[in-house]
């Protein structure tokens, strides 16, 4: 059921930024989609074929969530294009994300290289959790620089939030199965399809709802201390 | 010490998120004025929407049609409420400065929903201008 809310909702984005024609301003996310379409319905031939308690489910959820972290980077990329647009600074951007996509990319091989004699459920936690971290600070140092410009367009503020909601949500659900592994069966579990599913319901919502040139003060969804 | 460590971040920066994105939802509503027609039928008409108004707007706004756009922002609105509703509760003996600030945010939530029932009313009574003139 979440695995086909979650699809519905990718397809829903994809299908509705290209009747929008803006399938090649936010082409990022709409390669993102695509891609996790298909691995959605990998997923589902893994558990109809080999169950969902089997090694080859596992290996393929695992890699292949590793995979689409790193094309939600490129997506992260884009943000921050459309954040410093207006500086010029899209190349230094472009490099700098690269850098970081071969550096996540080349640190994740030698780790699993130097681990492959002993590749456990343990391990993979651990590879995610540090993998979602990098997005969680990605995002929130969008975010800051979303304040820090007076950043007003609701449409990429939204877009952002949600992102951040996402990533934070899914590096805590794999901190804490990572102390507490108890606790995986009953609640953690859930906690990465559900997002699974956020993500992209959220952002269908913000591209049908949120106009284009709808502006908004972000200083005012900061909570402050009084 | 790293999970303990990326887990506290995580959650900070979850709950910095959750209330940014919510408070971008209601923002949205901040600006509108609400119509004659919505205070009378909510009585509201002299003062303003109070924060326990929520549930009972909610619940007018179930008896209008749906619009089937404002769904899931009412829903994701609604999440926040519960939540605000449940820390003002536990805050209010130990935190009384904190409680003010939620209930102003509570506030805000119940005034999103005025807005989304006066939006409900006006369709409705397109709704119903629309079939009149179907007829005739």
């Amino acid at each position: 059921m979440v695995w086909i809310l979650g699809f519905l909702a990718e397809v829903a984005v994809v299908v509705y930024l290209i009747s929008r024609r803006q399938i090649f301003r936010y082409y990022p996310i709409v390669f993102y989609f695509v891609c996790d379409a298909f691995v959605t319905c990998g997923l589902y031939y893994c558990v109809r074929h080999f169950g969902f308690q089997s090694a080859t489910y596992s290996y393929f959820y695992y890699y292949t969530d590793s995979v689409l972290n790193v094309l939600m980077f490129c997506v992260i990329t884009k943000f921050y294009q459309e954040t410093f647009a207006e500086m010029g600074v899209g190349r230094h951007i472009r490099a700098a994300a690269v850098t970081l996509i071969v550096l996540t990319g080349v640190f994740s091989y030698a780790v699993v290289h130097q681990n492959r004699t002993h590749l456990t459920t343990h391990f993979v936690v651990e590879l995610s959790q540090n993998v979602y971290f990098v997005g969680v600070v990605l995002t929130y140092l969008l975010w800051g620089a979303i304040l820090k410009l007076h950043e007003t367009r609701t449409r990429l503020i939204q877009l952002v939030l949600a992102l951040g909601i996402y990533f934070s949500a899914d590096a805590g659900s794999y901190a804490l199965r990572n102390l507490f592994p108890g606790l995986e069966a009953n609640v953690l579990r859930w906690i990465p399809p559900m997002m699974g599913v956020w993500l992209p319901v959220a952002w269908a919502y913000t591209f049908a709802h949120v106009q284009e040139d709808a502006r908004l003060e972000p200083a005012r969804l900061m909570v402050r201390a009084r | 010490m790293i999970a303990a460590l990326i887990c506290v971040i995580s959650v900070a920066a979850f709950l910095q998120f959750f209330v940014s994105y919510c408070r971008s939802i209601l923002a949205s509503s901040k600006n509108i004025a609400l119509s004659d027609r919505v205070r009378e039928v909510t009585g509201i008409a002299n003062q303003e929407v109070g924060a326990d108004d929520f549930n009972r707007l909610l619940q007018l706004l179930r008896l209008c049609p749906e619009r089937g756009d404002d769904q899931s922002e009412i829903r994701a609105v609604g999440t926040y409420y519960s939540l605000l509703a449940v820390l003002h509760r536990v805050s209010r003996p130990v935190a009384p400065r904190f409680a003010v600030w939620l209930e102003q945010e509570r506030q805000s939530c119940s005034y999103f929903a005025a807005v989304a029932l006066d939006r409900r009313i006006s369709y409705s009574r397109d709704l119903f201008t629309q079939q009149i003139s179907d007829r005739l």
